[in-house]
């Protein structure tokens, strides 16, 4: 008995350090120019944890992943309000460095877009902008590493000067991987990576995705309801710009408490 | 759903879409067709451009240099630009052609020298002292027409050896030819054809007359206007004598040409026929079949040639027409004979400025003025427009302020060069009173002229860079002014040096926004700066085009083969870069 609660109070202290809050919205409203495209959203994205978004196209899923870095900032029209905490910290404050922001929580687009350049050039630029390397030594070491985690060194290593383009689609999107990581992010934002992917490099991603849990907190937009069940532990449902519903992964895929969010995943409309 | 189909669009028939099909074909085919056919038509009149600029300018890139034997002891080693050199050439062609002794003979022999060889042996000396002192053979540039001559471009002569025995009666002064056969009746015929030819221009010229006649005669008639007839009257009988003075000639004429074996006194307005016999030159003054009048231009030293020993020189082209004639033909075919004259590649041409003389007239002045000017086009332009695209494509807001100064730029690509030289006359020479016919200010009224090229052209290559390299950069922490200048400016390059170098090429040949800044000054020096006066290709060309000598209408078709050769290198260049730096993506 007392074996068991123990047990049981190890489990609750896991999850609460589990359940480490990395990132937070709150009330976040996002407007392009007259339209408004998010309507008070609050999520908590938990550290060291994937977070899913999904929901029918178009209804604010890309919008507020960019929000998470800023990466709104580059559309004129775009309004962002409310309140995005990185770490307790407020990324929309006046007295963030936007390129330090960034540099912090890294992305990765839908489709894979690496510089025209080598792949060696591809994976170092980070590093070299943000001063994170000293010697060219330094370099090469953390371009190997972010390859290796990516997953994709082996296929590649005598190819590092080759140019990034020439790869195929997925090793195109595990490199723009690499490239994320090489500056050491704390959160990697992922908009719907594996939808210009064929089947086996989609998987070769979602493997490479469950690795990187261990070390960096993840928010990834997926229109694949298998996707969002197989990679992520928390998944939010958005629906016209607005949050319908968030929960732990298991519980929205079998006992979804609203509605919209059943239908979404039994494939009823999206 | 198929239903619905079914029964509201009616199907065509097999043969009805069959007839649309051959229509379709038949009307891709024709427009293939039509595409072609521009495209060859085009073509046809660029290889007809470029065949004629070649044709025309290649002759001037060669010249022709005559070897004189000029007596330079009298020159100073420590002075020798002191001594009286137009002296010195003057008496070295009295000794290389000392068969025109008379006066007349000797000024025609100096004209056939270019008359700045005086300055250019001065030169040759001052450049290579060890002259001085000495008697040399020096080459001179012969004179333009001389040049024209010996190319071939004016008073063509025709060749023969004819096979008979000729006898001529004296050596020098005026002779009497005779020959043992018939040769000169084809030339004989040749001149009845001219006489043939001016007997019916004179036709058409009464013909009109006689028009005129007929009016003026109607007027005397009906006309109730008594002045109006009282001038007509007095027109009428000047018409008339008019006429009956060309009737006279015309059926002299006629007599003439009809008499196919009568002998014909050749004067200016005739074809020419020079004899080379002996050594010497007799130029025909009457001819027959087989005996003829002549002049000696070159004294002979025989007066009796078989068949074969001697020639015969026809020159079609009336005396009268030409600027070249028989006696400069005669002189300058000795020189040739003798060995005095060369044919080798106009250095002149590539190494001196203007000048009022053909024979002394270069492209290196304009050349390296060009050359000033564009440095300083592409030193202002290719800096601020490549700055200005970047700010506007990539920094600014998108505002009504910006939207009004991009509609700007783009009219202002469309403005008329000249405009920009008022522009630059009233700004930068009037206002900040900066050198007239200066590189430095031809270069800045180019480069208001190719920015919006280079702006436009810069503008539309970053806009290609796919913004998902933006992205990329900035996903990874890049700033903006780190994404753009590592990543969008890079690949946008070909595309702005593309832009840049065509923008230059416009600059390159452009005339009109120069003449309004004076660099269409007679500038003799080749500049040595930005700021000294100068003139460019295109500017050059277009004051060569103007003037009347023919040496010049050479110079200006090989002018333009140089600024075309300019061009296709500056675009060959653009090729290149183009490959050089493209990526894709
Ligand atoms: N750059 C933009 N300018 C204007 N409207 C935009 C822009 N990006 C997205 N939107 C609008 O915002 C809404 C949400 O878009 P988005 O976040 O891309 O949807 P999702 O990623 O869920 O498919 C859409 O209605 C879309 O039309
Ligand atoms: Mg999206």
């Amino acid at each position: 008995m007392d074996a068991m609660n123990t047990k049981r109070q190890e489990d609750a202290v896991n999850k609460m350090v589990q359940n480490e809050i990395k990132m937070s919205g709150k009330d976040v409203c996002v407007s392009y120019g007259e339209k408004q495209a998010l309507f008070d959203v609050n999520l908590d994205i938990p550290a060291k944890q994937v977070t899913a978004l999904i929901g029918p196209s178009g209804c604010g899923k890309s919008t507020f992943l960019r929000c998470l870095n800023r990466m709104n900032d580059t559309i004129d029209i775009c309004k962002v309000s409310g309140d995005i905490r990185l770490d307790d910290q407020d990324i929309y404050d006046h007295d963030i460095d936007v390129v330090e922001l960034r540099a912090r929580v890294g992305m990765v687009f839908q489709k894979p877009n690496p510089f025209p350049k080598s792949i060696f050039e591809n994976v170092g630029y980070g590093p070299k902008i943000h001063g994170l390397v000293r010697s060219k030594s330094d370099l090469e070491e953390v371009v190997v590493k972010s390859l290796q985690r990516a997953g994709l060194f082996e296929e590649i290593k005598d190819r590092l000067h080759e140019p990034g383009t020439g790869l195929s689609g997925g090793q195109q999107q595990r490199l723009c991987i690499a490239r994320a990581i090489a500056v050491s992010p704390e959160v990697i934002l992922m908009d719907e990576p594996c939808s210009a992917l064929d089947p086996i490099a989609t998987a070769k991603v979602e493997e490479l995705i469950d690795e990187l849990r261990e070390n960096y907190t993840i928010v990834i937009v997926t229109h694949s309801m298998q996707q969002a069940a197989r990679v992520s532990q928390q998944t939010a449902m958005f629906h016209l710009g607005k949050l319908v519903e968030v929960d732990e992964t298991d519980t929205i895929f079998t006992n979804p408490s609203n509605q919209k969010t059943q239908d979404y995943i039994t494939g009823r409309y999206g | 759903m198929t239903d619905t189909t079914n029964t509201y669009v009616k199907t065509a028939s097999l043969e009805e879409r069959r007839s649309l099909q051959k229509k379709r074909y038949a009307s891709e085919r024709k427009f293939k067709y039509l595409g072609l056919g521009a495209i060859l038509v085009s073509l046809g009149f660029l290889v007809m451009l470029l065949m004629t600029i070649v044709g025309n300018g290649i002759p001037a890139f060669t010249y022709n240099y005559v070897k004189l034997p000029i007596d330079l002891t009298k020159v100073d080693p420590e002075k020798p630009e002191k001594a009286n050199y137009g002296k010195f050439v003057k008496s070295a062609i009295a000794d290389a052609i000392p068969y025109m002794s008379d006066r007349k003979g000797k000024r025609l022999a100096r004209g056939l020298v270019s008359g700045g060889a005086a300055i250019d042996v001065r030169n040759q000396v001052v450049g290579d002292v060890s002259m001085a002192g000495q008697n040399a053979d020096v080459e001179v540039p012969v004179s333009d027409f001389a040049d024209l001559y010996l190319k071939g471009l004016t008073a063509k002569p025709i060749l023969t050896k004819p096979d008979a025995a000729i006898k001529v009666s004296d050596v020098e002064g005026d002779v009497d030819v005779t020959l043992s056969a018939a040769v000169f009746d084809e030339f004989l015929a040749r001149v009845k054809e001219t006489i043939s030819s001016e007997a019916s221009r004179l036709n058409t010229r009464m013909a009109n007359l006689q028009l005129s006649l007929d009016n003026q005669r109607e007027i005397a008639a009906n006309s109730q206007d008594t002045l109006a007839v009282e001038s007509a009257k007095k027109s009428i009988t000047s018409l008339e004598a008019q006429l009956a003075g060309f009737k006279t000639k015309f059926d002299a004429l006629i007599v003439r040409r009809n008499n196919t074996a009568a002998r014909e006194v050749l004067d200016t307005s005739m074809p020419s026929l020079l004899l080379k016999v002996g050594g010497g030159v007799v130029k025909i003054t009457e001819v027959e079949g087989m005996s003829a009048k002549g002049e000696v231009i070159i004294p002979l030293e025989q007066k009796e040639a078989s068949a074969g020993e001697w020639q015969m020189q026809e020159i079609l082209e009336a005396e009268e027409n030409r600027k070249f004639s028989d006696k400069e033909v005669a002189v300058v075919d000795r020189l040739v004979a003798e060995g005095r004259i060369e044919n080798r590649l106009n250095t002149i041409f590539f190494k001196k400025g203007a000048s009022r003389e053909p024979e002394l007239a270069g492209i290196w002045g304009a050349v390296v003025g060009s050359f000033f000017t564009m440095i300083i086009t592409l030193a202002l332009s290719f800096p601020l427009g490549v700055a200005a695209a970047i700010y506007l494509e990539e920094f600014a807001p998108k505002n009504k302020f910006t939207s009004i100064i991009e509609v700007n730029i783009n009219n202002l690509a469309a403005v008329p060069s000249i405009v920009f030289g008022l522009l630059g006359l009233a700004v930068f020479l009037n206002f900040f009173e900066l050198p007239r016919s200066a590189p430095l200010v031809g270069g800045m009224v180019l480069a208001l002229m190719t920015l919006p090229t280079i702006i436009i052209a810069s503008r539309a290559a970053l806009k290609a860079v796919p913004p998902s390299i933006r992205e990329a950069a900035l996903g990874v922490g890049a700033s903006k002014i780190q994404a753009v200048f590592h990543h969008v400016l890079p690949l946008a390059m070909p595309g702005i040096l593309t832009g840049t170098i065509i923008g230059m090429a416009q600059a390159l040949g452009e005339t009109a926004p120069l003449l309004m800044i004076g660099m269409v000054a007679f500038v003799v020096d080749v500049p040595a700066g930005i700021f000294d006066p100068a003139t460019v290709l295109p500017v050059q060309i277009y004051m060569w085009a103007d003037f009347p000598e023919p040496g010049f209408q050479q110079k200006t078709a090989a002018a333009i083969m140089v600024l075309l050769g300019f061009l296709i290198l500056m675009n060959a260049i653009a090729v290149l870069l183009r490959k050089k730096f493209e990526r894709r993506w």
